[in-house]
């Protein structure tokens, strides 16, 4: 579903964070991207929502090159980029009103303008209902963060992106959202890209995890966990195991 | 409701010294609250509402003026870090200028009427306007702009959906701290080549026709005009910033 092939990407005052890199996401898959801070992991999930673009080589998405965000890919970012001034149902909204400014354009908004309008079916699924007409500063960050999924939801996205999407959250929310954004991608048949520098989370979310290390990054490690995101597996050897195995190579890295 | 039974207190107070020094003074440059009451009611029926009409169409006047031109420049400066690099030494040099030296100035240029009235406000007016609109602009946070175009939207839904409704609040505050300042410089402006407003009420009671209390009306309708205006950005910002 996506391929990056070759790229070269480097912010205009900096060092090339991409060099000739390349890696492919099959659909349904659910990928982790794991790092150190500054290793250019968010960069990458710019790229792939067309927010960014490589100065060598391509993005394909569907095998069509990127040159714009894409109407059926979600972003969620870490501090949710809500609309502080809309409540909860309105910040849901706002893609639809989007799409409904521009029209079908296939642009802005996919040529098929079949979707649902109605959001309040969404914030009952992320249990976000009983908020749904406060404002973002009046409700909790878990809250928050689950607007920001259903805002995404609703355009029935095929691939989503997050980047670092849990880490300001206390950990039993952030283990809520992390069950309910697998369950989710099960729900709605998505591709999952989720970026992190938390091994626990990478080790727990990503059926295949990529590790990078410092820039310029050429080349990067892949490790297999098909075990991940089921519930129990937050407790088995191989969880651990793998933990480990990562913590290694990120302190090589 | 604890905050109108504390202005409510406040206003006593305030009656009650006023009273206080009238009787302590006991001349007729400080009449006694009661007296310039009577005079408000006598004047109200009289010529001071046209007066009063007259510097409130000035501010409003200047005010529309105002919004419907710094906010547009500042939206289009806060989005655009060329044009901003461009013209910020020029705000930054003229921004600090106490705008009302230039009040011979616009007289001169512009004469009688209400046009330089109108224009000088306009002016404190602008600048507030236009920086905390742009500063709003810009400091809107890079990852709300990345996931609102995420969701879709190119340069014309970020301004429709995420620029415009953020300039409301800086437009409010704005207002709210230049309202004040516009009044005082009303007064100022009044003073010269005009018949009309409270500025030559209160100038031509007090200095020509000696009469203090009429005076005093014109102080007090000044104030509720500064009191008014301030109480309606107040509630304009509860009723369309209910988020804050």
């Amino acid at each position: 579903m996506i391929e990056v092939e070759s790229i070269t990407f480097a912010y205009p005052s900096g060092k090339p964070i991409f060099l000739d890199f390349s890696w492919q996401v099959a659909r349904g898959e659910i990928w982790a991207v794991l790092g150190p801070s500054g290793c250019g992991k968010s960069t990458l999930l710019y790229l792939l929502a067309g927010l960014q673009f490589p100065q060598k080589g391509q993005v394909r998405i569907d095998g069509k090159p990127l040159t714009r965000p894409r109407p059926q890919t979600g972003l969620i970012l870490q501090d949710y980029g809500l609309l502080p001034w809309a409540t909860v149902r309105q910040n849901a909204e706002l893609g639809l009103k989007i799409r409904g400014f521009y029209g079908p354009d296939g642009k802005h908004a996919p040529t098929q303008m079949d979707w649902d309008h109605n959001v309040i079916p969404w914030l009952e699924r992320l249990g976000i209902a009983a908020v749904a007409d406060r404002y973002p500063s009046q409700i909790s960050g878990g809250q928050r963060q689950r607007t920001a999924i259903a805002r995404t939801l609703v355009l029935h996205p095929d691939l989503l992106l997050m980047d670092e999407p849990f880490s300001s959250l206390d950990a039993p929310t952030r283990e809520d959202l992390q069950t309910l954004i697998l369950q989710l991608q099960l729900e709605n048949r998505l591709t999952l890209v989720i970026v992190t520098h938390s091994i626990e989370e990478a080790a727990l979310m990503g059926r295949k995890i990529l590790l990078l290390s410092q820039p310029p990054i050429h080349q990067a490690m892949i490790f297999e966990n098909p075990g991940a995101g089921l519930e129990p597996y937050r407790k088995s050897e191989a969880y651990l195991a793998l933990c480990e195995r990562l913590r290694s190579q990120l302190d090589r890295a | 409701m604890k905050r109108r039974l504390d202005l409510l207190i406040t206003l006593f107070i305030l009656l009650l010294l006023w009273q206080l020094a009238a009787w302590w003074v006991n001349r007729p440059i400080l009449p006694e609250p009661r007296t310039v009451f009577l005079a408000f009611l006598r004047e109200t029926r009289d010529d001071l509402p046209f007066h009063f009409a007259a510097s409130l169409w000035r501010v409003l006047a200047s005010t529309a003026l105002a919004i419907a031109t710094a906010a547009p420049a500042g939206l289009l400066l806060g989005q655009s870090q060329r044009l901003n690099r461009l013209f910020s030494p020029l705000i930054y040099l003229l921004y600090p200028i106490p705008k009302v030296v230039f009040v011979p100035l616009v007289l001169l240029f512009l004469g009688l009427g209400d046009a330089p009235k109108i224009l000088i406000i306009y002016l404190i007016l602008f600048f507030q306007v236009l920086v905390l609109v742009r500063d709003q602009a810009a400091a809107l946070r890079p990852e709300l702009l990345l996931s609102v175009r995420s969701l879709g939207a190119g340069r014309r839904a970020l301004f429709r959906f995420v620029y415009l409704p953020a300039s409301l609040p800086a437009i409010l505050t704005a207002l709210r701290q230049s309202v004040g300042t516009a009044v005082a410089v009303l007064y100022v402006a009044e003073l010269y080549a005009t018949q009309r407003g409270l500025g030559y009420y209160i100038y031509i009671n007090g200095s020509t026709f000696f009469d203090y209390p009429a005076m005093y009306v014109g102080i007090l309708a000044m104030g509720l005009l500064g009191v008014g205006l301030y109480t309606g950005v107040d509630y304009l910002e509860k009723r369309l910033c209910p988020w804050k």
